[in-house]
């Protein structure tokens, strides 16, 4: 089947490109509703290494995002079941190393071409079925929030046992997600949420303290924390989470920076501190992600706070347009219907 | 009830010295009627995909389709007419025999030889002729169009009123087919498409936006840029 394919050529310029689909193999999905991500906007803007764009582009971009199914020839799914699909896509098998972490794995949107497409063919397990009752728009960045769950789930593995006050540094959406997640996945754990910008802590209502990162709590012991700010501002929420945390506890970096970022390992070490990193997610955490939509539905609702834009997708100018207001949102995702 | 209607019926007397209809010339090893095909088989709004074939190639047709699409219970390959128009009447008084026509009956009828058709121009036909009654794919002129007599140059009519029309063009079958009967053979022989059937008889037929990309391979040409299209790397 000719597929049409929406690519990026060059930042702000996007091109038409025709892949041709195998319709007896694998399952073929309809993408219906996408979200843009920060790494999406990177080479949208440019912003990437120029070496990176000359690399990766043209591609189409786009990780986060559901769709319908419309054909399988594995029948593992019927036609008209909504999925989400997983972005990683996974080269070969290893016992300890996580698919997510393994250097042979394509990403979509960065390796290999994203769901800005017409129709999109995936291996059946890289589909998650969705709850019928879903709100799409949130579906839509599924992948984000798994990443917040993959986070929480390795978090779980190597952190001591003294979880009774957790930090999230960050007020944007993965700090949003990571810390409403922690609040579901770790109910008897205090939550306190550290940024900039009172007005957008003032969404995270359901955080047991939220404060300026300016005016920390006195006597406030943190025995772990996650850092989700990324970007210029990474060195100084580590170097903060650092001095505050107790020793022995875990830091948690999932924020993405472009630059390399000074640490005080000194401290690290005095307080035989524990860093890890944790970046993209997999099957098993989409799986889980949609689980705890099912067991938690609380969460999709205060999830759909983060929708903030919906831009319907019908003509080869309406993509640029969802980028262009996607720059100027202060805080949420922009979603694309995909009419196109 | 939605029904795509394929119209198969060309013979290829435009493609150069090829005998072969232009709808079984391959891009990427397979039969651009079959691209064409399973770009309506993913919409599950569609009741039948009726493919329409001149009878002596009909046989060939359902052989191509099961090689290269598989067997689908939803595709019916049947007999085309002397005409276009003839040819989608076929289609509509099959569609009446096998499940009955009523007001809301609604047929997409598209050139078996534009594979690039989208979704998103697939839906928009489904959407418009069940609303609107009919409608027909069209983009804008870029090109002046001239009118003539072959010996002089008669009229140039403003191009931002002027359209080059694809397919689909989508239809009420009921209307369609009681509009065409009520033809006189000298309307009918002026006929070049289905859309000025209404046209003709004062009936709205809305436009819905086509891409410049959905081309009818006609010429060989044409067969060349959609092989360059779709010869393209993709990552």
């Amino acid at each position: 089947m000719i597929n049409t394919v929406y690519r990026l050529c060059a930042p702000r310029r996007f091109e038409i490109a025709f892949s041709d689909l195998d319709v007896t193999q694998g399952v073929i999905v309809r993408p219906t509703h996408l979200s843009i991500c920060n790494a999406d906007q990177r080479y949208y803007q440019g912003t990437r290494d120029i070496k990176v764009l000359k690399e990766k582009l043209p591609m189409a971009l786009i990780h986060e995002g559901i769709g319908q199914v419309v054909y399988d020839s594995t029948n593992s799914f019927q036609p008209g079941d909504r999925v989400v699909m997983v972005p990683n896509i996974p080269c070969e098998e290893d016992d300890y190393i996580a698919e997510n972490y393994l250097r042979s794995s394509k990403f979509c949107g960065s390796s290999s071409d994203g769901f800005m497409q017409e129709f999109y063919q995936l291996s059946p397990d890289r589909l998650v079925k969705l709850p019928e009752s879903v709100d799409l728009d949130v579906a839509a960045f599924t992948e984000l929030v798994s990443v917040s769950v993959h986070a929480i789930t390795r978090f779980q593995s190597i952190a001591h046992n003294r979880r009774e006050i957790i930090g999230v540094w960050g007020d944007g959406n993965l700090a949003y997600i990571t810390s409403l997640l922690l609040k579901k996945m770790l109910p008897y754990s205090e939550i306190h949420v550290f940024g900039i910008n009172r007005e957008k802590l003032s969404d995270f209502s359901f955080a047991d303290g939220t404060h300026l990162t300016t005016e920390f709590p006195e006597g406030l012991a943190l025995d772990h924390a996650f850092e989700c700010v990324g970007g210029n501002g990474s060195p100084i929420a580590i170097e903060q989470i650092i001095g505050v945390i107790r020793p022995e506890g875990t830091i948690s970096i999932l924020g993405v920076s472009e630059y390399p970022v000074p640490i005080n390992t000194r401290m690290i070490l005095e307080k035989g501190l524990r860093l890890f990193g944790t970046s993209r997610s997999g099957r098993v955490d989409f799986q889980r992600t949609v689980e705890l939509y099912r067991e938690y539905p609380e969460i999709p609702i205060y999830l759909s706070r983060l929708v903030g834009n919906i831009v319907e997708i019908n003509r080869y100018a309406d993509i640029k347009e969802a980028f262009e207001v996607d720059i100027k949102k202060a805080f949420g995702k922009t979603i694309m219907h995909w009419n196109i | 009830m939605i029904f795509a209607v394929i119209l198969a019926g060309g013979t290829g007397s435009r493609m150069g010295s090829t005998d072969m209809p232009k709808q079984f010339l391959e891009i990427k090893g397979k039969p651009i009627l079959n691209h064409t095909i399973e770009k309506f088989l993913p919409n599950p709004q569609f009741e039948k995909i009726i493919v329409l074939s001149p009878k002596a190639w009909i046989g060939h047709t359902k052989e191509l389709i099961r090689k290269h699409t598989g067997i689908n219970d939803k595709i019916a390959v049947i007999e085309g007419g002397a005409t276009r128009n003839e040819t989608i009447m076929n289609a509509i008084n099959y569609i009446d025999e096998e499940y009955g026509l009523d007001d809301d009956t609604v047929i997409v009828t598209h050139d078996s030889v534009r594979p690039f058709v989208t979704h998103r121009i697939i839906n928009e036909n489904i959407n418009t002729a069940l609303s609107c009654g009919a409608c027909d794919t069209v983009i804008p002129a870029t090109d002046t169009i001239v009118e003539g007599d072959g010996d002089a140059i008669t009229a140039i009519p403003d191009r931002r009123r002027m359209y080059q029309g694809q397919t689909p063009q989508s239809f009420k079958a009921k209307l369609l087919r009681d509009t065409y009967n009520s033809l006189t053979d000298d309307e009918k022989e002026i006929l070049t498409d289905a859309a000025k059937i209404l046209v003709m008889k004062g009936f709205k037929v809305k436009p819905v936006q086509g891409e410049t990309f959905n081309i009818k391979i006609t010429y060989p040409y044409d067969l060349k840029i959609a092989r360059s299209l779709l010869d393209e790397e993709t990552a």
